[in-house]
């Protein structure tokens, strides 16, 4: 009698990894993949719009005139001139920004990580937005805190909930937010509640993490002020390039105050050196001149076009008991479909007519969610986004004469 | 020279990562063993023009699914008079519809736990809805509910209430147009391999997952399931999982290669609840390890399993 041990290592993982596993709904995205799928799962940049030749002549220009510094490690901090472009992306937004108080990381998930890991006792809570972005959820995973989770409506985190918990007693480390064009759901964090959570929190001394990917990414109305411009020194911005330019580059940064900023950047140091100082040169020459604000102008028009065209599938094909987000910019429309379909269940039926989404499981700590679905558009064309809402409203529509088929 | 040989592995079925995975390692393993084996995956590359220009010598089906496993591809092989590894069409298309199976195993006496099947056209067709409630109590509860034609439990759920019995049926026929309800047997789970012949049987492999449930997460994650091999289990129960094992892949025809997954109750006694006819080869999959309990390498492994399938090329 022998146990047969399929990994040599199972015995040294740290408890933290416990939580990364093999999962269906990952294997079926392998599926899903394919190109005959309308794939509405993943937040994919349409990075295709970028005009090629200006970002050969970026590239070329940068192994040109800096191969010596591109080539080679830099600082962890990133280099001060990238720091300066990317307080310019912020002061688009009326953000100010001192560019030493800003790390560049690779993208903004690793600002996550690095602030799981600077923040995060095994045990401790942290407060959620409910639904939450999946990654964030992932890199705080790791760090093994508890989730407070904080409802969500369309103006954004209830505060009023968070206010409540903090009344009962609840102490989280931090609050982790979207306020733009929410990831999953869409939504925009109204003014009210921006000012009575800078306050709350300002209050009770817990710092915010503010993450903001898709601020510029608005297609109408007048833009809310970050929470960062409302309360410098209790929030921490977190900001990307992935969707201003692209997500290959893997530039995206933090901006903290100077005690917090310097534990991030030791901890990048100690993660990985440094970030690439070739795609953070390239990114910062991208960003050099106006362009780069024209290319972003047009990729804001495609994307509004898309989610235009998903809004208008939507109230042509969803059943009637559904119901969804309109986004006034970003990437994202959150769906909430009949109690009686389960969107992770679904999913195989759904590739299985090539349409993909992410079901709302994803986004909840604790499993609920099993009625939504995220639903980006930023991707598919427009006639792949109504063929593909086509498929997905026959497919809502064939679950629900199922389901009234064994109801009684 | 050395012969060529295509893994098929991929496909379009919800497995393809699991069987992209079996079949890496396969041909890795038949390279090791100095064969010219490639990976072929019929949703990336024509599988008829590829496996004419190539000139096989063999296919090694390494393909999970609906396409892999029902008899589909089996059925293009011999047209082509490819030989392949694993069974002919006819018991494909029969163990990999649990339906046919489970009909084909009672008309045979084999042990399978009381069960039942929803099709989705007598739900939406016939307005047979009210039948689950029949179900239900004949069957019994708790129970397990599956898609006819499915793997790695994908679709699967444990229905303890009959009113969660509607949404189970959902899961299923999501991945299928056919859901079957089957009594829930708990005791101990085990998996008895195949290779060659039923008499030969493999050591049982004993799966211990740490979740309680052997579902999807704990197949295929290192480290989530424990594995005995052989199984911890008297030797009377051993022989009679054996022979329950070995009377289900005759009487399903099966030959090469083949995986007969068995609860074992609290009195004892095996009860059959799948039969596989494309048994997976991952790193964290049951057949291999069976193999390496007995003492058979991986690489060996694969090489048998071609082998039988090369022998019967050479009868044409």
């Amino acid at each position: 009698m022998a146990e047969l041990s399929v990994d040599p290592y199972v015995d040294l993982y740290a408890r933290r990894t416990s939580g990364m596993s093999a999962s269906e709904v990952r294997a079926l995205f392998s599926v899903a993949a394919r190109p005959d799928v309308v794939s509405f799962a993943g937040g994919m940049p349409y990075v295709q719009a970028l005009p090629p030749d200006h970002l050969q002549q970026v590239a070329a220009s940068v192994l040109r005139d800096r191969a010596e510094v591109a080539l080679q490690y830099g600082g962890g901090q990133g280099a001060r001139t990238l720091r300066e472009r990317l307080a310019m992306l912020m002061a688009e937004e009326g953000t100010p920004a001192d560019p030493e108080d800003i790390v560049v990381t690779t993208g903004a998930q690793q600002a996550l990580d690095l602030l799981g890991k600077i923040l995060i006792d095994p045990g401790d809570e942290i407060a959620v937005e409910a639904p939450a972005y999946v990654g964030a959820l992932s890199a705080f995973s790791a760090y093994e805190p508890r989730f407070l989770q904080v409802e969500l409506d369309d103006r954004g985190m209830v505060v009023e909930r968070l206010e409540e918990a903090l009344v009962r007693g609840a102490r989280p480390k931090f609050v982790y937010t979207v306020p733009n064009f929410h990831n999953p759901a869409g939504v925009t964090m109204s003014r009210e509640r921006r000012e009575h959570l800078v306050a709350l929190c300002r209050e009770a001394r817990i710092p915010i993490v503010e993450d903001n990917p898709y601020g510029l990414l608005r297609f109408e109305g007048e833009p809310e002020p970050t929470l960062r411009s409302l309360d410098p020194e209790n929030v921490v911005y977190l900001g990307t390039v992935s969707k201003v330019f692209a997500p290959g580059v893997r530039v995206g940064w933090a901006v903290a105050e100077p005690g917090l900023l310097q534990r991030m950047i030791l901890a990048k140091e100690a993660g990985d050196l440094c970030g690439s100082n070739l795609t953070m040169l390239i990114t910062e020459r991208y960003l050099e001149g106006d362009r780069w604000r024209r290319s972003l102008a047009d990729l804001v028009q495609t994307y509004r076009r898309r989610r235009d065209a998903m809004l208008a599938a939507l109230e042509r094909y969803f059943p009637a008991e559904a119901s969804w987000t309109r986004p006034s910019g970003g990437f994202y429309v959150w769906a909430t479909v009949p109690s009686y379909v389960d969107t992770q269940a679904m999913l195989a039926a759904a590739v299985e007519r090539r349409v993909a989404y992410v079901p709302g499981t994803a986004f909840f700590p604790d499993g609920r969610g099993r009625d939504r679905m995220r639903l980006a558009y930023c991707f598919p064309t427009e006639e792949r986004t109504w063929e593909g809402i086509r498929r997905l409203g026959e497919l809502l529509a064939d679950e629900g004469e199922l389901y009234r088929s064994m109801a009684r | 020279m050395s012969e060529a040989v295509a893994v098929l592995a991929g496909g379009r079925a919800p497995e393809r990562e699991v069987s992209l995975r079996s079949g890496h390692r396969i041909a890795a393993a038949l390279r090791a063993r100095g064969f010219d084996a490639f990976l072929l995956d019929p949703a990336e590359r024509p599988l008829v023009e590829t496996l004419s220009a190539a000139r096989v010598s063999a296919c090694y089906v390494a393909l999970h699914g609906k396409e892999g496993e029902d008899g589909t591809v089996q059925r293009v092989l011999e047209q082509l008079d490819v030989p392949y590894t694993g069974s002919g069409p006819f018991s494909c298309h029969v163990t990999f519809d649990k339906i046919l199976a489970k009909e084909a195993l009672d008309a045979a006496g084999v042990a399978t736990p009381p069960w039942a099947a929803v099709q989705e056209a007598a739900l939406r067709d016939l307005g047979a809805g009210p039948i689950l409630g029949h179900i239900a109590r004949r069957v019994g509860l708790p129970a397990v509910v599956k898609p006819s034609r499915a793997g790695s439990a994908m679709g699967l759920s444990f229905v303890e209430r009959e009113v969660d019995l509607p949404a189970a049926v959902m899961s299923a026929l999501s991945f299928a147009d056919s859901a079957v309800i089957e009594r829930r047997v708990v005791g101990t789970e085990v998996a008895a391999g195949m290779i060659g012949s039923p008499d030969e049987p493999l050591p049982l492999v004993e799966i211990v997952p740490k979740s309680g449930v052997f579902d999807y997460a704990s197949r295929y994650t290192a480290g989530a399931t424990e594995y005995f091999a052989p199984a911890r289990l008297p030797p009377e129960v051993a022989a009679a999982c054996h022979e329950e094992a070995a009377r289900a892949f005759r009487t399903l025809g099966l030959r090469d290669v083949s995986r007969a997954d068995i609860m074992i109750d609290a009195g004892g006694r095996p009860w059959i609840v799948d039969v596989n006819v494309s048994p997976g080869m991952t790193d964290t999959s049951l057949l291999p390890m069976a193999a390496q309990a007995a003492g058979i390498e991986f690489p060996a492994l694969c090489e048998r399993v071609l082998r039988m399938a090369l022998a019967r090329g050479a009868r044409h």
